[in-house]
């Protein structure tokens, strides 16, 4: 904060770490476990990936790409994203307000609440919605009379992603507008700015980098969810199916190019998703 | 222009944050509300400004009843303890938001809203700050650009919440002058929370002691010094020695010169510099141990011991001017004469 003082500390701040420091075979020793256990388990299998997609050539790795049940997949797989991450982002900001904002009973429940799609398996959710929603379920009935299908088809696959993704957006929010306070919008209100000039010119400029970065957690669950779609998917090929479930079906039918080519996919995707968050925080620790 | 509230209650679960508060504020005074943490004033300061409800009462800004309009309706100017500035925009962006969130008929154009927000930052003696961002800015600078923030809508009225509280002591000291001076200058109904009453006797006008909800004492500086209404005004404002009248006192108090009728069952509130000392004579009345004295500049503080008749001990605390207690020539340890020319009686 105050630029002046800082050259004339940091002779003293270097010397203080220095004296902090573990012994230098401790330190050495835990950056080479760290960056060992990172090649071992991250970079390698994500090489592997990349490798075995391309084994046969560019030519096979665009052929699996292309066929009509891949295409269907990242249709699909986009398609569930660009509704559920909306949604979820409008979801998040509503509750991460009604949360930080107001006082109401059964608060920390619902604060608890939030957090219920992190904590349950996938298989679970995804077998909630079969429940409520499948031929023998709740409202089973009461749909097949309308002819209106939801497991087995989008709706469900989008439903159980809804559920799955939506604490990405309210966990990131909700600390950071806990420990903003809300005096910053009492002043724009004092000063005459209406409800919504508030909430776009004063309170969005101060959450969008944890907005952004919660959204793009949101997208990246949403596209790589494998458990809670797998339940209410069905499988069908070239309909159902999103990306992580096609990976499946073609690793299950011995096709190591196609497998590996869909995952390649999403493993770009998980890098870009990771890039653009550094990015983010890179930014936002410049501000 | 001025402020009337009838009746004002508010409660906060079970908590009676305030009970029935009546105050008026004459147009182009600087008050301060003043009281200890949780006395309910920041409360009421918040309602006044609409940034919370009020279960009961009336809030009339200028004739006009206010209650039922919010925050953003009732034209009012609103500094914060912690600035609250847009940490988004600059300081130029901070003053100018004011006049940029207008409805359209009524917006003054950017060359207009240019001009009033050098104008503003003029008088907050800032201007050369226009483009920073509030975190380049040190705590009283931030205070001065929310107080620049705060006039530049022309609100009827001002309110500050513990406008000096996160300052440095050196800082507070110098924004406490220049408040007074701008309100001087500016004479726009003010109203500011503190729980300091040297800031409250500095600074304003007009001073309202608030204590558990109510307001105890509503008067000028000196009035609330000088004639106390109860024992808390007495005792939160300045210091104050307090004498039971009982019969450990009795016969020391009269000594000392304060009322010989029978005083059973009163406190009478002693002020440190209406306690005189004067060298020990053999009479052995009205007498106390000098234990300690400290310099405070141009006064010494002096602390007493007094011995009471069941020989248990009890500090009294005087005040005298550096030359005069030279003279004395006392140390530490000598016996001293006591007098005391006035006290406020309590029951």
């Amino acid at each position: 904060m105050n630029t002046t003082t800082q050259p004339l500390h940091k002779d003293k701040i270097v010397a203080q770490q220095r004296a902090l420091q573990d012994p230098t075979w401790v330190r050495w020793s835990l950056i080479a476990i760290t960056i060992a256990f990172i090649s071992l388990f991250i970079c390698l299998p994500l090489g592997l990936v990349i490798y075995q997609a391309l084994s046969k050539g560019l030519q096979a790795y665009w052929a699996a790409l292309s066929q009509p049940d891949t295409w269907s997949a990242i249709k699909l797989t986009l398609l569930v994203a660009v509704i559920t991450v909306p949604l979820n982002t409008l979801f998040g900001v509503i509750a991460a307000w009604a949360i930080t904002r107001f006082e109401f009973k059964g608060k920390s429940l619902l604060t608890t609440l939030i957090d219920l799609p992190f904590s349950v398996s996938p298989v679970i959710s995804g077998f909630i919605f079969v429940l409520l929603f499948g031929a023998e379920g709740w409202f089973g009935k009461w749909l097949m009379e309308y002819d209106i299908k939801i497991i087995f088809a989008a709706p469900g696959i989008i439903l159980a992603t809804l559920f799955i993704t939506f604490p990405f957006v309210a966990r990131q929010l909700i600390p950071l507008m806990q420990e903003m306070g809300h005096q910053e919008e009492e002043a724009a209100l004092s000063l005459g700015a209406s409800g919504w000039k508030t909430f776009f010119s004063v309170t969005l400029p101060n959450i969008k980098w944890a907005l952004l970065y919660g959204v793009l957690l949101c997208n990246a669950r949403a596209m790589g969810e494998f458990g809670a779609v797998s339940v209410v998917s069905g499988h069908i090929r070239g309909m159902t199916n999103t990306l992580p479930l096609h990976v499946e079906v073609c690793y299950n039918d011995y096709d190591a190019i196609g497998a590996f080519a869909s995952a390649s996919i999403l493993a770009a995707l998980a890098i870009v998703t990771l890039v653009l968050k550094t990015g983010l925080e890179w930014k936002q620790a410049k501000r | 222009m001025s402020i009337l509230l009838t009746d004002i209650s508010k409660n906060f679960g079970q908590f009676a944050a305030l009970n029935q508060i009546n105050l008026e504020v004459p147009e182009g005074e600087l008050v301060a509300l003043l009281g200890p943490s949780g006395c309910g004033k920041t409360t009421l300061l918040r309602i006044i400004a609409g940034l919370e409800h009020t279960d009961k009462g009336r809030v009339l800004i200028n004739g006009e009843d206010k209650t039922d309009q919010t925050v953003s309706q009732r034209g009012i100017g609103f500094v914060f303890q912690h600035y609250a500035l847009f940490r988004h925009m600059t300081v130029f962006e901070n003053v100018a938001f004011g006049l940029r969130v207008k409805p359209r008929k009524e917006r003054p154009s950017n060359e207009i809203i240019a001009k009033k927000v050098h104008a503003l930052l003029d008088l907050v003696q800032l201007d050369w700050l226009h483009n920073r961002y509030p975190d380049q800015l040190s705590g009283g600078q931030r205070q001065r650009i929310a107080l620049a923030r705060a006039l530049a809508v022309e609100p009827s009225v001002l309110l500050l919440d513990e406008p000096f509280g996160a300052l440095d002591a050196s800082v507070r000291k110098d924004l406490r002058q220049w408040l007074r001076n701008l309100h001087q200058e500016l004479h726009v109904t003010s109203i500011f929370v503190t729980h300091d009453q040297e800031e409250a006797m500095e600074v304003a006008s007009q001073v309202v002691v608030l204590n558990h909800g109510r307001i105890e004492q509503q008067g000028s500086p000196s009035d609330i010094y000088d004639h106390p209404a109860n024992a808390f005004v007495s005792k939160f404002i300045g210091q104050t020695n307090i004498f039971d009248f009982d019969d450990q006192n009795n016969e020391w108090l009269q000594s000392a010169g304060l009322l010989t009728a029978n005083q059973a069952g009163k406190i009478a509130h002693v002020r440190p510099h209406d306690i005189i000392i004067e060298k020990a004579d053999t009479s052995n009345t009205a007498s106390a141990i000098l234990k300690d004295f400290q310099h405070l500049g141009a006064l010494i503080r002096i602390e007493l011991i007094k011995n009471n008749a069941n020989g248990s001990n009890a500090p009294v605390f005087a005040e005298m001017p550096n030359e005069q207690f030279k003279q004395l020539k006392l140390s530490i340890g000598d016996k001293v004469k006591l007098k005391i020319r006035q006290a406020h009686w309590f029951h």
